[in-house]
């Protein structure tokens, strides 16, 4: 365990260092983290708070600030369902129903078998063709529930 | 002859099968033995088109649209790309309607071109803002802002020239260029198609800005949400920088401007421009006060011009054709053209440039062809979530900073979000408020409380507890968020409440919701 704690320690300041000298390096170095693990490891904030020479308080009050950034880890892939008023206009509060029930799961938490994490977005510029939904990094519009649904089944036949 | 083709790229393009539309023209044309050339161009901004293809022809541009994967087979069975006899073919590109009508200035050439062709940005007008200013003094770029009538497009609508001579005339050694670019109103996407489809124009018009207010270095602060224009954009800036037009002694004048791109995080009241400068400098987005004033104490304390992405995107113009030709569009003191959006239930959605003045109810009806659902549009709201609810009769209003604010409504960064008349107002007006509770930083209690307690008042009234009584507490309520807050999210949070109330008052009587 201790050696696996000093492994994952390199790992995190490899992450860390190559942009410390940056200019307030605290969003890019949280980014970086999670790009990296998929999210911000509890682990890391001694050490970005050594690396910046902050308090570890201010390094989680910043972690915990944004939404975009999750302290612990997600599903394999995170949905990111927009719930802003021009997605609302077409029917994304319909849709945000049928995602929960048909995921088992609620807004800000993972599904059981931890494929899907859903997340709120609130605008995704997608606004003359909602719902939008944007799926990692891949961005869909006019999502219905059926869309939605042809979407995740594709993703959960994925391995 | 090797038939040019264009598909966007824009992420809205994308949403809607772009990529795989793409990649079956180049499967179909090769199994035809057709030879072509596949261009990934910006959008046009007809969004309710998309993926709209277009085919180069010795008298201009002829799109396709909506196409989707399955119809690329059927397109070239009819003879495409030579001939254009199939029935998703619009004619024409530059004659449709929609486009036709615009004033594109700022867009004019997104959609045109290859975003990331700097071939393609020359061949079409670009960088002969920056080659002018290069060859101008600080004080005459600030005076061409100034005298373009230019205001901040982000929705603050403070004037621009007046900004950029105040940064230029304070005394530092390190002044920053900062570029709002967390674009977080619902209904807009102007900012994400610039730095999609045309990143560099923002490029340029940064660079123009650093020359004018002696700084040498600028940062682009882009929303998590917009993964798409992140990418863009930050190889956008290693081509232009690689190509000398950025970076240190840009094309061999002497002078410096570096440029680099950060991710924000997802916090809305980071669109804020101070508490963009908190989360740049890598804390919470927490606002702060003002005075002291971002173009004195700015950026690490020192002198910061910030900008939205549009707004400095309108100054490669101003440069290269004149302050007097950007300010001959619009009227009143809203000079030059807004990059309106056309959002949410509405037939025709997309981009559209135009001068200041034109009614709300030509946008919606001549543009966006009315709403999605054919339903009677019955309340549209401007300027993003802060922005007001407006009924019909409001339609004819101008589209001006003027005229609005005359009516207690805001342009904001252009955004126009339709509803149609199933939208229950009560529902909207609880929204806002649940939206400010979230998104609030929390360092003035107007914001961070007054949020809260105006979702359960709005509920108390959904329940028809004592609804007169509470109604007259939400007004309260709302008055003490606008005079008490300490920024524009709390301050403005009162508009799409309390124009709820006052133009859709039914909705929020207890009989309508049984």
């Amino acid at each position: 365990m201790t050696q696996c704690h000093a492994l994952a320690d390199d790992e995190i300041n490899a992450v860390i260092h190559p942009l410390v000298a940056l200019p307030g390096a605290l969003l890019p170095i949280l980014h970086a983290l999670q790009d990296h693990f998929g999210h911000v490891p509890a682990q890391a904030v001694p050490l970005i708070a050594r690396s910046l020479n902050l308090s570890r308080a201010e390094v989680h009050g910043v972690i915990s600030y944004y939404p975009h950034f999750r302290d612990r880890p997600g599903g394999r892939h995170t949905l990111r369902l927009c719930r802003a008023e021009a997605c609302q206009a077409v029917g994304a509060e319909r849709l945000a129903a049928h995602a929960t029930r048909r995921l088992g799961c609620d807004f800000h938490e993972t599904t059981a078998d931890r494929v899907f994490s859903l997340e709120p977005a609130f605008c995704l510029g997608q606004c003359a063709i909602g719902p939008a939904l944007l799926i990692d990094d891949e961005i869909h519009g006019r999502v219905g529930p059926e869309r939605f649904d042809a979407l995740i089944d594709r993703l959960r036949g994925e391995k | 002859m090797t038939a040019t083709i264009f598909v966007p790229r824009d992420s809205a393009a994308l949403a809607l099968g772009a990529d795989a539309v793409a990649g079956r023209i180049i499967l179909e044309a090769n199994r035809r033995g057709i030879a072509v050339r596949v261009v990934r161009n910006g959008s046009r901004g007809l969004f309710w088109l998309e993926p709209m293809v277009e085919v180069a022809t010795a008298s201009g541009r002829v799109a396709f649209g909506p196409v989707t994967e399955a119809d690329v087979a059927p397109l070239f069975d009819a003879g495409f790309p030579a001939q254009h006899r199939h029935a998703l073919c619009l004619g024409r590109t530059d004659q449709l309607a929609f486009l036709k009508n615009q004033e594109r200035l700022t867009f004019a050439r997104i959609g045109l071109t290859d975003p990331l062709s700097l071939d393609d940005y020359q061949a079409h007008g670009g960088f002969q803002g920056l080659t002018l200013a290069l060859q101008q003094a600080p004080a005459q770029l600030v005076d061409s802002v100034v005298r373009s009538g230019l205001r901040g497009r982000g929705g603050a609508a403070f004037p621009a020239g007046i900004k950029w001579r105040t940064v230029q005339g304070t005394e530092a050694a390190q002044k920053y260029v900062v570029c709002n670019a967390d674009e977080g109103d619902s209904g807009t996407f102007s900012d994400r198609m610039v730095m999609e489809g045309d990143p560099f124009l923002l490029i340029e018009g940064m660079t123009i800005a650093g020359l004018a207010v002696g700084a040498t270095q600028g940062y682009i602060y882009v929303r998590s949400e917009y993964p798409h224009a992140v990418q863009t954009l930050q190889l956008a800036i290693k081509l232009a920088a690689a190509a000398g037009w950025v970076g240190c002694d840009i094309k061999n004048s002497g002078r410096t401007f570096q440029l680099e791109l950060r991710k924000a995080a997802g916090s809305y009241v980071c669109g804020e421009e101070t508490a963009l400068l908190e989360s740049l400098e890598g804390r919470r987005g927490i606002v702060r006060a003002k005075p002291p004033l971002p173009a004195l104490h700015g950026l690490f304390g020192k002198p910061t011009l910030i900008n939205n992405v549009i707004t400095l995107a309108s100054v490669p113009f101003i440069l290269a054709e004149g302050a007097g030709a950007y300010q001959s569009y619009g009227c009143g003191r809203s000079r030059g053209t807004l990059a309106f959006q056309l959002a949410g239930n509405i037939r025709q959605g997309g981009l559209v440039e135009k001068a200041f003045g034109v009614t709300l109810r030509r946008l919606l009806e001549d543009f966006g062809g009315g709403s999605l659902s054919g339903r009677p549009i019955r309340a549209v709201q401007v300027g993003g979530p802060l922005g007001a609810y407006l009924p019909e009769s409001q339609f004819d209003t101008p589209l001006d900073y003027e005229s609005f604010a005359a009516i207690g409504a805001t342009v904001g960064h252009g955004g126009i979000v339709a509803f149609d008349d199933s939208v229950d107002m009560m529902r909207q007006a609880r929204y806002a408020m649940e939206f400010c509770a979230i998104e609030s930083c929390g360092k003035c209690t107007p914001c961070r409380i007054g949020s809260t307690r105006g979702v359960e008042v709005i509920d108390r009234i959904a329940a028809g507890d004592r609804a007169q009584h509470n109604i007259a507490l939400l007004r309260d309520l709302c008055d003490v968020m606008v005079q008490g807050s300490l920024c524009a999210m709390g301050g403005m949070t009162a508009n799409p409440v309390l124009s709820a109330l006052n133009h859709f008052a039914r909705d929020f009587s207890k009989e309508t919701l049984s």
